[in-house]
């Protein structure tokens, strides 16, 4: 009788050597590289929109939504394949993202940066989703953008305006294609200068929230500047409905210019409350009374209706402009839909066209291999002419729109956008900073994660 | 002088709002004895009441004006009101504009409608329950209606114009010789005042010369004698739940053009409107008469920073904790007052022994 060598723990420790060298090379192979979260393994590729779907801005969501759902659609090559033909880079073809279809995955924000954050990691955990893109508030981008961080996805972000997304909260893993409050400052003042003089004393309202601040800074920088006065700034609760309290201590402040640091039906609300007292037609120091309202949208205009003729305000972008990205683009989500798209639906639109194109220049959808591609990268025919995406802390450098309200045609299928008219288009040098501007300085976008 | 007029205004026209709806809330509680957590989705009806009989008189048919174009270069498709068919254009277009007043004709019946409908459908099966499932149910029938108005007028706020003849501020200095322009006054809101005040006196006239009322306050002090007596109180009661949906529904209907309508207004009066129940004394409606200006004056004032300053100086609290404390008030101001009027008159203002006290 002869007596094996082999124990249980040996067999179990040669076996476990043996099974591992045998998975490595599976483990390298690039197809099948789980070196990054979510990596697609079938012929389809799945991307998040995570707007708001409920809750103040649901509507701005839905017109997010529903140029995302287009992106889709001229991604896989269906529709008249809208910006594909105007962008500067043609690595898009219409077969998909690096020939896998694309699909999505909604997920309703509610625009709390909670309900935003389960919202998104469920998309990540459950539906493999490789992107995540939407959202109309800063509080709910930044929060959302360091899931994505620590997650190891790609967040392009959709409509944020507060100068910290890109700012102290800037990370690797996210990028922002819309403009800041800085910018906004920046474009408006020459404009306010010009129609208003440079002695002007101003009386801020703002929403108290981070958006609010540093708008609020921004505005006030730019205005001060110019020598006006910033007589006082007042702190409003989000939400607030009835403005009347805080307005009506403007009537006898000695301000004679109003700048609402408001946004959505706070906006909405604040602005047409001000006309009410009469604002407008009044009279301060010799001078017309004016009110000021820094950030537009076109679902703000309408929903202020004729409040807002002759009030100033910016935009990243305008189903006006004439250029050939953007009459692309109105053409193909207005024959889809039958109104113009609004800027917020613009910048979701180009958000996933341009992550499309940075996995195909990069070959690869592992998030570095994006990052790599999208930093400091050159791109014209997407609407706002020669952009470009800054390594230092993923901010877009472009043009920006200064509008003004104006009586609108009253035509149902303008749904009251034709209520805001372009003033000026400020040269994209002229609202350009350098990444340490003490209004975006204590943030480090860190080292990109692409994850598992 | 000019200043605390203008806040004092403020004050007494945000207060009617909020009496307003507080009437409403304590009506049903002090009849009912139900916490009837969706009388501000009530309100938003009111409201919404508004923005329906807009929709109704801009109903317009479509003519095709070959002469201009649309932002896709297709003919351009003009709406034409059939009001301006029927009336002419200038007759009509003025139909259009009175649009928010004449909704008054669509929100009482709609709003005694749905008031009915709310008590015998739902509420009426609660009476007996605790106060804890009454304020559960009427919460989710509150969320409902407003995920209702959702889906029928979208989630953005929907601009409701007052008459062009209102728009615009009445010279108050002048009449109360504080020289031209010294208050300035928005007329539709100082029109909502005296609307407020008119509906108040009323329900308190109603409740208190009409056999009617007697009834129901008899009712209110004592449910079982009043029955005993062989009265139909229930009926009375719903009558009453109907009047004071009404009440809610004219508040919001007056304040679309004050503040644009969206689906959680009422989500947003509804908690102020506790408050000042609490503070005005459970059940006692000229108790939340009285709190809803009280605390609609606390709130305008604070909301003034030459006022928070001026008693920030008076104290010398400048550059201490106190005095940032103080300058941030206006957030929290109602909700101090409530806490410091509870902690010295348990029972509200002009509560009564009793009232929730079992």
């Amino acid at each position: 009788m002869t007596k094996s060598t082999y124990s249980r723990r040996r067999v179990l420790q040669t076996g476990a050597v043996a099974g591992t060298g045998l998975m490595l090379p599976t483990y390298l192979r690039a197809e099948a590289h789980t070196g990054f979260t979510n990596a697609p393994t079938g012929d389809t590729v799945t991307l998040g929109f995570n707007v708001p779907q409920t809750g103040p801005y649901a509507e701005e969501g839905l017109d997010e939504l529903r140029a995302q759902e287009l992106a889709v659609q001229h991604l896989n090559g269906e529709g008249d394949g809208g910006m594909l033909a105007t962008f500067s880079e043609q690595n898009l073809d219409g077969t998909g993202i690096l020939g896998k279809k694309v699909n999505f995955v909604t997920g309703d924000t509610q625009t709390k940066s909670d309900v935003a954050r389960a919202s998104a990691q469920s998309m990540i955990q459950k539906d493999n989703c490789i992107m995540i893109t939407g959202g109309s508030s800063s509080g709910v981008a930044v929060a959302v953008q360091g899931l994505c961080q620590e997650a190891g996805v790609i967040f392009m972000a959709g409509l944020t305006h507060s100068n910290d997304t890109t700012g102290k909260d800037r990370k690797a893993n996210g990028f922002r294609h819309f403009f800041n409050g800085y910018m906004s400052g920046v474009a408006l003042a020459p404009v306010l200068e010009k129609a208003y003089g440079s002695d002007r004393r101003a009386y801020h309202l703002t929403a108290d929230y981070n958006w609010g601040w540093t708008q609020n800074e921004s505005i006030a920088a730019s205005t001060e500047a110019l020598g006006w006065e910033t007589v006082q700034n007042v702190l409003t609760p989000v939400g607030a409905g009835d403005f009347s309290s805080y307005i009506a201590p403007v009537l006898n402040s000695g301000a004679d210019v109003l700048i609402l640091n408001h946004y959505g039906g706070d906006m909405v609300n604040s602005l047409t409350q001000a006309v009410q007292f009469g604002l407008k037609d009044k009279q301060v120091n010799g001078k017309d009374f004016q009110i000021i309202v820094p950030l537009y949208s076109e679902l703000m205009a309408k929903g202020a209706g004729s409040n807002i003729e002759g009030v100033y305000g910016s935009m990243n972008w305008n189903w006006q402009l004439q250029d050939e990205g953007s009459k692309a683009f109105v053409k193909s989500f207005g024959e889809k839909y039958g109104f113009p798209p609004s800027n917020a639906a613009h910048t979701c639109y180009v958000q996933i066209m341009l992550y499309a194109d940075a996995v195909a220049r990069a070959g690869s959808f592992n998030p570095c291999a994006v990052v790599e591609a999208l930093e400091d990268f050159d791109f014209d025919g997407l609407g706002n002419g020669p952009t470009t995406y800054r390594g230092a802390d993923h901010q877009c450098f472009k043009d920006v729109l200064v509008m003004e309200g104006v009586a609108g045609s009253g035509n149902a299928n303008m749904m009251g956008y034709d209520t805001l008219s372009i003033v000026e288009v400020t040269p994209r040098a002229q609202v350009e900073y350098e990444p340490d501007h003490p209004m975006f300085a204590g943030g480090s976008l860190g080292e990109c994660n692409p994850g598992a | 002088m000019d200043a605390f007029i203008l806040q004092i205004l403020n004050g007494l026209d945000k207060g009617s709002a909020y009496a307003l709806i507080a009437l409403g809330l304590t009506l049903i509680f002090g009849t009912l004895g139900v916490v009837n957590f969706a009388h501000g989705a009530l309100f938003m009806i009111g409201a919404f009441c508004a923005v329906t009989m807009q929709r109704i008189l801009g109903l317009s048919r479509t003519v095709i004006d070959e002469t201009q174009t649309d932002f896709l270069g297709n003919p351009m498709a003009v709406q034409v009101p059939y009001v301006q068919d029927w009336f002419g254009a200038a007759a009509g277009a003025t139909i259009q504009d009175w649009s928010v007043p004449l909704a008054f004709f669509l929100t009482v019946p709609v709003m005694l409608l749905v008031g009915w409908g709310m008590e015998r459908g739902l509420i009426k099966h609660f009476y007996k329950r605790p106060h804890a499932d009454q304020i559960l149910v009427t919460f989710g029938l509150a969320i409902v209606i407003g995920e209702i108005i959702k889906a029928f007028y979208g989630a953005n706020p929907i601009q409701t114009p007052m008459p062009s003849a209102f728009v615009g501020t009445i010279d108050m200095g002048r009449y109360l010789g504080l020289g031209e322009g010294a208050v300035a006054y928005p007329t539709w809101r100082l029109i909502y005042f005296f609307f407020s005040a008119i509906i108040i006196a009323a329900v308190f006239a109603f409740l208190q010369f009409t056999t009617f009322g007697m009834v129901v306050r008899a009712g209110m002090a004592d449910r079982e004698t009043v029955g005993m007596l062989g009265i139909d109180i229930d009926k009375r009661f719903t009558l009453m739940f109907g009047l004071a949906a009404a009440v809610a529904g004219l508040a919001g209907m007056m304040y679309a053009p004050i503040l644009s309508p969206h689906y959680n207004i009422g989500m947003d009066f509804l908690v102020l409107s506790f408050v000042v129940v609490v503070v005005g004394g459970m059940g006692s409606l000229p108790g939340a008469v009285l709190a809803g200006f009280l605390l609609g004056i606390m709130q305008s004032f604070f909301s003034n920073p030459a006022f928070k300053g001026f008693i920030v100086d008076a104290l010398r609290l400048n550059d201490t904790f106190t005095g940032t404390v103080i300058n941030g008030l206006d957030q929290i101001i109602i909700y101090l007052v409530a806490i410091v009027i509870l902690l010295t008159r348990p029972r509200g203002l002009l509560g009564r022994k009793g009232v929730m006290e079992e």
